[in-house]
């Protein structure tokens, strides 16, 4: 029988046990809804964890300290040998241009972190300022109201909303306003300039500071924007901040760093600054191991959080297993309902099996009949399950996010129903169907037809 | 081999079933001709084993031994695609209930053949219309089985097993389930087909008045076994 024609026989049949025929496929709907519903909670789930590690950049980043610093969180217990004492590489501004030469290098950035206290409106408030660097963008930053950085050295700074809340209930009302940043400059003297110093005091005491001095500066800022989040408050990350501005403003303004007072005691102070840490973000994730192993071969520290993701997504894919198998379980009763309702319709058409058979169906004209109404089931109510199982994705994802609301958090999205879902779950209905069609086909192919035409 | 004027040569054939313990012989080692262009009625009462024989020789079942040759095919010797081919082209079948499919309109149980056949959608609908348009029925087309009289449904069998055009058609007791004056129609209309067709006919019956004026030959079956053979002289057909 052509496949036009076959199908056209199917869809008959199937309509005309209309009530039992929409049963069982409402059955398998139920089915693929459940599995649906389950992977895109799964999907949904890796998605948001993934766009978040994504955001808070880790793990495309190597962080590198000087090898005397530095242990990263499994590290292990203090190194047996550890690098030698005496002169381990500075992290300086050389080493960075040289991080910067390495291939697959996107930016190399330190993280500028600093105490401050900002004036707003004749207050003060004393807060933590932290340098965005140009590499990431305004997408690393959720829920931004007002704009991003005008550019990479536009004299503004992006608020966080609790902070932002202290200046002003009207949080809204800040944008495009001054403040005023006051904060520690680090200034360090040569001996040249030292010996210039017409004050003898002042060249006593810049000689016993062996070079530094710390005063006190203002900087005016333009508030450009109020971020929801903290995008990340990880190792190495531009998180942790209240007040963001553009890593390179906040580099100008040498704010004395926590590592300054180090290197003074450990150093004498050489007079050249270092950095506590430098960010090395690469291209992908795939050149991390790559550009960490050229770093460690200049004698630096470094720490990468791959292996991190690594585990993240083996733990995902057991979890998406599980979901998925539990979905499946659904589906698995539903196909029993086929497999009833096929024998159920053989029993009842066994004397239309024998009349098209009489007219001279193949075996196969009947087993193909049989086939092409268990997949039609499966198809219909694969596409069924799949709109049921977004909505129930859908009614989770609202659900949550008022819970959220109410927590006073973002809501986030937690069911996600890709394509490839989709079209999977509706193949998987059909195949399912059609396996459960086997039995009941197989059996009416193989109907004798004097029999099957004796049957009332 | 059988003789060319020989359509069907039916040699020492038996069919068994088991039942239990009991093997039933339905049919008992039988052998019988039938010529190209014959009207044949097998004759016999209930349980004489000619509903089988002519289950045999349509193809529907297998004989547990002996050779039934159809235009020198031997039915016994083919697979079962083949013996599906046999019925779908070479043979139409009627039966006493009838067995149009509820759910189809008279149309399109009439078109089935054509469809398992794989016969084009326009050549279908020309074929449909002039099976239905021979045995009259071409009004009652759009409607479904149970809108139709007994004797409309049986005409509207035969249509179906006319519309592949085969060689042979096979009747079980076609008139089993009319009253005698409707089913005097359907031999009338038998007959007809058979004189403007050519075809050959082999019918099974228990009446022999009906026998005796529509076939050119009369088998007579008990217990499995052909017992006689009565040809009608020309003059016996009404």
């Amino acid at each position: 029988m052509k496949p036009r024609d076959l199908a056209d026989l199917a869809v008959r049949n199937l309509r005309e046990a209309i009530l039992r025929n929409s049963l069982t496929t409402l059955g398998v709907a139920v089915g693929v809804a459940s599995l649906v519903a389950m992977l895109s909670l799964g999907v949904g789930l890796q998605a948001l964890a993934s766009q978040r590690l994504a955001k808070s950049g880790l793990f495309d980043a190597v962080f590198v300290t000087s090898r005397r610093d530095f242990r990263g969180p499994g590290d292990g217990p203090p190194r047996k040998n550890p690098a030698p004492h005496g002169n381990p590489k500075p992290l300086d501004e050389d080493a960075r241009q040289q991080f910067a030469k390495l291939p697959n290098v996107v930016d190399v950035y330190p993280q500028i972190r600093f105490f401050t206290d900002i004036r707003y409106n004749g207050n003060s408030y004393s807060t933590n300022v932290l340098g965005v660097p140009e590499s990431r963008t305004a997408s690393a930053f959720e829920g931004l109201t007002g704009k991003y950085f005008s550019s990479p050295t536009a004299d503004e700074a992006i608020l966080q909303t609790e902070f932002a809340k202290e200046l002003s209930p009207q949080t809204a009302s800040l944008i495009g306003q001054e403040l005023v940043l006051r904060y520690a400059q680090r200034r360090t003297a040569s001996p040249d300039e030292i010996s210039k110093e017409q004050d003898i005091d002042k060249q006593l005491d810049e000689m016993m500071s062996g070079g530094i001095s710390i005063v006190s500066r203002e900087k005016k800022l333009r508030i450009a924007g109020i971020v929801d989040s903290d995008p990340s408050a990880g190792i190495g990350g531009f998180g942790g901040g209240r007040v963001f501005l553009p890593l390179r403003i906040a580099e100008q303004l040498h704010a004395a760093q926590p590592n300054d007072v180090q290197d003074f005691v450990r150093g004498g102070g050489s007079g050249k600054p270092t950095y506590a840490a430098l960010t090395v973000r690469v291209k992908s994730p795939k050149e991390v191991t790559q550009v960490e192993d050229a770093i460690k071969s200049q004698g630096f520290s470094t720490f990468s959080l791959l292996d991190a993701s690594k585990s993240l997504r083996l733990i995902f894919t057991v979890f998406d297993l599980f979901l998925g198998l539990f979905g499946s379980l659904a589906l698995t009763v539903a196909s029993l309902g086929i497999i009833n309702t096929l024998v159920m319709a053989i029993l009842e058409r066994r004397r239309e099996i024998g009349v098209l058979k009489a007219l001279g169906a193949t075996d196969g004209d009947v087993r193909s009949l049989f086939f092409a109404e268990a997949g039609a089931m499966g198809f219909v109510g694969g596409i069924l399950g799949v709109t049921l199982g977004w909505l129930i994705g859908q009614a989770l994802t609202w659900g949550t996010t008022i819970y959220l609301r109410r927590q006073d958090l973002p809501g986030v999205k937690i069911s996600y129903v890709p394509w490839w879902l989709a079209l999977s779950a509706i193949a998987f209905a059909v195949a399912v169907s059609l396996i459960a069609g086997l039995y009941p086909a197989g059996r009416a192919a193989k109907l004798n037809p004097v029999e099957a035409l004796r049957y009332e | 081999m059988p003789p060319t004027s020989t359509l069907i040569q039916v040699d020492h054939v038996s069919r068994d079933y088991r039942l239990g313990d009991t093997l039933i012989r339905a049919v008992n080692d039988l052998s019988l001709q039938v010529a190209a262009g014959e009207f044949l009625a097998l004759l016999g009462s209930s349980g004489s084993g000619k509903s089988t024989l002519l289950n045999l020789l349509a193809g529907l079942d297998r004989p547990s031994s002996g050779a039934i040759h159809v235009r020198g095919q031997n039915l016994a010797a083919l697979d079962s695609p083949g013996l599906a081919r046999y019925r779908r082209e070479t043979v139409g079948m009627v039966f006493q209930s009838f067995n149009l499919l509820p759910r189809m309109t008279l149309e399109e149980n009439v078109e089935l053949p054509l469809r398992l056949a794989e016969v084009d959608r326009p050549e279908r609908s020309r074929r449909v219309a002039q099976a239905l348009d021979r045995v009259r029925l071409s009004p009652r087309a759009k409607h479904r089985p149970s809108e139709l009289s007994g004797g409309e449904q049986q005409r509207g069998a035969l249509a179906r097993a006319l519309v592949n055009q085969p060689s042979i058609l096979f009747a079980d007791e076609p008139t089993g389930n009319l009253d005698s004056a409707t089913g005097e129609q359907i031999l009338l209309l038998l007959r007809e087909i058979q004189d403007t067709l050519g075809m050959t006919m082999v019918m099974v019956t228990h009446e022999r008045p009906l026998a005796e004026r529509f076939a050119n030959r009369i088998a007579m079956l008990s217990d499995g076994r052909l017992i006689d053979q009565i040809a009608l002289p020309a003059g016996a057909r009404a």
